[in-house]
């Protein structure tokens, strides 16, 4: 909404306050005042002047000399408008004078001919080229006659105005009027209000016999008022109705329009005059509209409308859409005569569903889609039809025709002054209370400490206590409110498990050396079947998609935090950012219904992408790929660090590389993945090689346990033993480590692999895997002889299940 | 006899100074002081001399066995230490050289701006509350006093995924969940961090997913000026204890009253500069007092009950703690981005 502070200073004395100091005190009590803009920049030396002669400049065709009286001299000026002509009243900058944008007129030659100042349009006088009337937007502007010659300009084109722009919240509909911002505005600085008077004479003649009202639809249309204005003259508005609807940022068309437009934002009630000739009939009867009926709109726009909307129609076809606009047929035109003018309440629902099926936003949609006040509806009808008689020879009916079964009541809210205080931990006084509500014009009753008050219909935003509460807390300042601190019992704060645990695990990537990234939820038709983990691609996920995307990129909600993880690799090694180390812990949404019904079950996971150099030392000749023992060797301390027992397999995920790749198992159950990206992927997303983890944080939430229980620091010695098989290069070591580890139960604590060969001296297709056991027994010292037990044990053993033999 | 021993002494004694190695020490003390050692085999013709002569030449012996040892131990750790000394000149290096390089990670700036938050209230004793991200219309706008057709759900424009689920447009149906899980007869005090999403085209100063923070302190007698304290208390603890906050009314229509809370601006001090557009103010948060329909509907009497909420983005509190100009930075993930915050 904007504010022209002239404009405002009709209803209200804002003494010499300044528009800024205004706009900070609005803005404290509840209203962000955006901005505070000056309709123009100061013009100094620019007055009326009368053109007394003009004729056309004897060395140029599109030049014209005239002579312009401003008072107290007579200037010979050279004018290019082609809207000049003898007898006009302009505006003139004289000589010396400086128009917006530091622009100096001077004394100037123009063909051989003096000039000796400048005849101005309204864009030179620094108002917006949007806000000019059509008439003067090719030209000079031409004052009305009743202006005198030598006045100034700057108050009479309200250049000197400043425009406070409030940004409105939903629930201060109120200020969509210069009354409700007077209202505002008078409380905040306890000043008496000057409200227009709505008074007009009326003729002998019965609007009720030219017009007839019915409303259908009562429901959503509880008001609807029908005022007729005989002999109106089509023209231009009073100049200053155009300064505030300007101002406002409304560009005047003619003085019905105007009148009609000014209203709606002096009242903040939407009215709409129709051509009371057009119509086809004498009813206006509201309903709701057929489904498939039509209507061509003032915009020349042909809408087709449903039993949702409601119409205002002459019985038969609809001549406006309610509340949103009007019919281009029964428009007010230059030769219209008579008026019907309507002033109605329709429900926001109604205007809301229109709006939304139309596209048509307007000033006027806007106002009834927040609400509107009952009690201006009639009142504001009445005081555009005394501006339709002063402005535009109107000769207004009497009566109102009307249906009417609107309520005006005023909601009673009862109040006691020390649950104020004790809700705010304020200490307020009944007085106190008594006098915000005075300086806010609502009524109330008091009894010493209590309170009925009556919340008016113009703030239909105030309903319950704690919008009285809030009315009181604003205006007695939120600044002078105590600073205390809740005296509930106290208690403790702490993470939970589950919390410290994703900390922990984070911490633990992080001095890992990654880097922790955030990536979109939302994802792309081509990424969400990407490398989703096997144990969540046995579920047979539903790829869940929002019903209205904003773009294809974000259409579908993530079934792996990869893909959008390899994005990220991808655009980094495109800006040259090598050496990538990146992991993430978020959400994936698993749905299994084809259909969705219900919330998808989201699902924590901790994935990580890694490419390039992970470490490198060059003038000591160190160099090392990230590969995919390097991920291994992360993982494998991640579920050391968690005490949680990890294995991992050779397995086939779709989009890896088939032979650099294993399923993560935690106590045997797959909970995730790791391995080197598809090298057709990689190619396809613009990667260089990149390894990747993937894990679900859920199984490890479930698996982990907060607390470790104690086990006994070894007192005995430790004995080493060390093992090298050679066995078939297909058998992994792993596994016949794991046999180790069985066969060496419990005697061996440890087996490690410390060597792997393959090559000369033990045959093709051979490898050698060297093992290093530790033996330890808990409350003894281990003799030779039990160690060499158990490990001829495992030899033989080894030898029977892999047929590796022992290397030499 | 006793200038045989004299004689060893001397002759051990020269050697001994000459000797350059620790191993020719080694030679000298078997040469003397050994099983044939030249001492040894004089100590024993002992038995041959006179019971008067035994104790005399003993004690003789014994000196000189001393006065061997002595020099051989003074002399073996003046070599020791001229051979220390030589390993270490040898082993020296050049310490100029670039030293092996350590990957060092970190957190991303939202982590750490969030966990810094939950770390400030779980010390004023609240507790980290998670919700989901796929929420139903019902706890993303219903139990927030936001029933359907609600003007208000205009100002958040939301992703639908039908025409009941839809991605959570901020953190506060957390709060409604929590308050029905308490069942209406226990105070709260929480916060929850989360991602929430609304429908906006990605530029410099809109993300279509970003980060929110929602606190919640529901209890007996809980007074607006509580928050007001409470506000003030996480605005000098994260922003500096010289900072003043500015509550203003505000609209939310799940708290009633509405306050909108500003800081006093870091840059100017509160004179007016670009950052803060002139007014000396940077606008943090919205919170206010829980409107009671939102505590009715979860089960709390508002007559009995009352509280207060607050909500803040991380984003904005990062943009403005560490001057970060564009909130597709935090998503984009470029590393030279991640880096600067590392230990920020």
């Amino acid at each position: 909404m904007l504010v022209s502070l002239n404009w405002l200073k009709n209803y209200v004395d804002i003494g010499e306050i300044s528009p800024e100091q205004l706009a900070e005190k609005v803005t404290k009590s509840g209203i962000e005042v955006e901005s505070v803009e000056y309709v123009a920049e100061k013009s100094e030396n620019v007055v009326v002047g009368y053109v007394q002669s003009c004729e056309k400049h004897p060395n140029a065709d599109k030049l014209n000399l005239c002579q312009v009286d401003t008072g107290e001299e007579t200037l010979q000026i050279i004018c290019g408008a082609p809207n000049i002509a003898q007898g006009q009243k302009v505006a003139v900058a004289k000589p010396g004078a400086v128009l917006p944008g530091n622009f100096k007129i001077k004394k100037v030659k123009l063909r051989g001919v003096e000039s000796n100042g400048m005849i101005c349009s309204l864009q030179e006088l620094g108002i917006e080229e949007k806000y000019v009337p059509k008439e003067f937007a090719e030209g000079i502007f031409v004052f009305p006659e009743d202006v005198t010659v030598g006045e100034s300009v700057e108050p009479l084109l309200n250049l000197n105005d400043a425009v406070l722009e409030f940004e409105l919240t939903p629930n201060r509909a109120d200020c969509l009027s210069m009354l409700g911002v007077a209202y505002e505005v008078a409380a905040l600085l306890d000043q008496p209000l000057q409200l227009p008077s709505e008074e007009v004479e009326v003729t002998d003649e019965d609007a009720a016999d030219y017009i007839k009202v019915e409303v259908e639809a009562k429901d959503l249309n509880p008001y609807y008022g029908a005022f007729v204005i005989k002999d109106i003259e089509v023209k231009d508005s009073p100049l200053w109705m155009k300064n505030h609807l300007i101002a406002a940022g409304i560009r005047p068309i003619n003085n019905v329009v105007d009148i009609t437009n000014f209203v709606m934002l002096e009242y903040g009630q939407p009215l709409h005059a129709f051509d009371y000739d057009r119509l086809q009939s004498e009813n206006i009867v509201v309903r709701r509209a057929k489904d498939g009926e039509k209507l061509v709109t003032l915009d020349e726009q042909e809408r087709t409308l449903s039993e949702e909307h409601l119409v205002i129609t002459d019985g038969e076809k609809p001549v406006a859409l309610a509340g949103v606009m009007g019919g281009l047929d029964t428009e007010v035109h230059e030769k219209t005569k008579t008026v019907l003018l309507e002033a109605a309440y329709f429900e926001s629902s109604a205007v809301r569903k229109a709006v939304k099926d139309t596209g048509l936003r307007s000033e006027s949609s806007t106002r009834f889609e927040k609400g509107i006040d009952p009690n201006r509806v009639r009142e504001a009808g009445q005081r555009a039809c005394q501006l339709l008689t002063q402005y535009a020879g109107g000769k207004v009916l009497a009566n109102v025709v009307e249906s009417d079964q609107i309520d005006r009541t005023e909601k009673k809210i009862n109040l006691v002054t020390s649950e104020v205080n004790k809700r705010l931990g304020t200490e307020i006084t009944a007085e106190d209370i008594a006098d915000i509500f005075r300086k806010l014009r609502f009524h109330f009753e008091q009894d010493l400490e209590e309170f009925i008050v009556y919340a008016p219909t113009r703030r239909g935003d105030i309903t319950i206590f704690e919008d009285l509460l809030e009315e009181i807390a604003r205006v007695y300042g939120y600044d002078n409110l105590p600073f205390t601190l809740p005296e509930g019992e106290a208690q403790a704060g702490a993470l939970t498990e589950t919390q410290q645990l994703k900390r922990d695990v984070k911490r633990y990537l992080q001095s890992a050396g990654l880097m922790e990234t955030i990536t979109y939820s939302l994802t792309s038709s081509a990424k969400i079947s990407q490398l989703i983990s096997p144990e969540i691609q046995n579920l047979d996920p539903q790829a869940v998609a929002l019903s209205m995307p904003m773009s294809e990129d974000h259409k579908y909600l993530r079934l792996s935090l990869l893909p959008e993880l390899l994005s990220t690799i991808s655009y980094n090694q495109a800006r040259n950012q090598t050496d990538l180390f990146y992991f993430e812990l978020g959400k994936i949404f698993v749905s299994q219904e084809k259909m969705i019904t219900s919330q998808p079950s989201e699902q924590l996971r901790v994935s990580g992408a890694l490419s390039g150099k992970w470490m490198e030392h060059p003038w000591q000749q160190e160099k090392k790929e990230v590969d995919f023992y390097v991920v291994k060797g992360i993982m494998e301390g991640l579920f050391n660090y968690l005490k949680l027992p990890v294995s991992f397999k050779k397995g086939t995920i779709p989009q890896m590389h088939p032979g650099r790749s294993a399923v993560i198992l935690i106590n045997g159950k797959e909970v995730g993945f790791i391995g080197q990206v598809h090298p057709a992927l990689q190619k396809e997303s613009g990667l260089k090689d990149t390894y990747v983890f993937d894990v679900n944080m859920e199984e490890v939430i479930a698996e982990h346990s907060a607390v470790p229980s104690y086990s006994q620091i070894p007192k005995y010695p430790s004995i080493s033993r060390d093992i090298a098989f050679i066995m078939d290069k297909q058998i992994p070591a792993g596994d016949v480590k794991q046999t180790i580890v069985e066969l060496g139960a419990p005697l061996v604590k440890q087996v490690n692999i410390f060597d792997v060969y393959q090559g000369e001296n033990i045959g093709e297709n051979k490898k050698s895997v060297a093992y290093s056991l530790v033996y330890q027994h808990p409350d003894k010292t281990l003799t030779d002889e039990e160690v060499e037990e158990s490990y001829t044990n495992i030899l033989h053993n080894v030898n029977e299940k892999y047929d590796a033999y022992v290397r030499s | 006899m006793k200038e045989q021993l004299e004689t060893i002494k001397q002759e051990a004694l020269g050697r001994i100074v000459s000797a350059d190695e620790l191993k020719e020490l080694q030679d000298i003390k078997v040469a003397y002081l050994g099983k044939k050692g030249s001492l040894t085999s004089v100590l024993r013709g002992m038995g041959k001399l006179s019971k008067e002569e035994r104790p005399i030449i003993g004690e003789l012996a014994n000196e000189v066995r001393e006065t061997i040892t002595t020099a051989l131990e003074e002399k073996g750790q003046k070599l020791e230490e001229l051979a220390l000394e030589k390993q270490l000149e040898e082993e020296a290096i050049d310490v100029t050289l670039p030293g092996r390089p350590v990957n060092v990670g970190g957190e991303h700036l939202l982590t750490k701006i969030v966990e810094e938050i939950e770390d400030l209230f779980i010390g004023m004793g609240y507790e980290v509350r998670e919700g989901p991200e796929v929420e139903t219309d019902y706890y993303n706008f219903e139990a927030l006093n936001l029933p359907k057709g609600h003007p208000a759900r205009d100002m958040q424009d939301t992703f639908y995924v039908t025409n009941e689920l839809l991605m959570r447009t901020h953190t506060s149906p957390v709060q409604a969940r929590t308050m029905k899980e308490f069942d209406g007869d226990q105070s709260v005090k929480m916060i929850c961090p989360g991602k929430v999403y609304r429908r906006d085209t990605d530029d410099a100063t809109h993300s279509h997913q970003f980060t929110q923070i929602e606190g919640l302190y529901v209890g007996k007698d809980v007074r607006m000026s509580d928050l007001k304290g409470t506000l003030d208390q996480f605005a000098k603890k994260m922003f500096g204890k010289d900072r003043e906050i500015r509550l203003r009314p505000s609209f939310f229509p799940f708290t009633e009253p509405s306050v909108e809370m500003d800081i006093s601006c870091k840059v100017c001090n509160g004179q007016g500069c670009s950052v803060c557009k002139g007014t000396g103010w940077i606008e943090i948060l919205g919170a206010g007092m829980v409107h009671p329909n939102v505590l009715e509907m979860a089960g709390y009497d508002p007559k009995v009950y009352t509280g207060f909420a607050f909500g803040m983005g991380p984003e904005r509190i990062a943009m403005l703690k560490y001057g970060v100009n564009d909130i597709r930075q935090f998503y984009t993930n470029d590393k030279r981005f991640l880096k600067q915050y590392h230990n920020a």
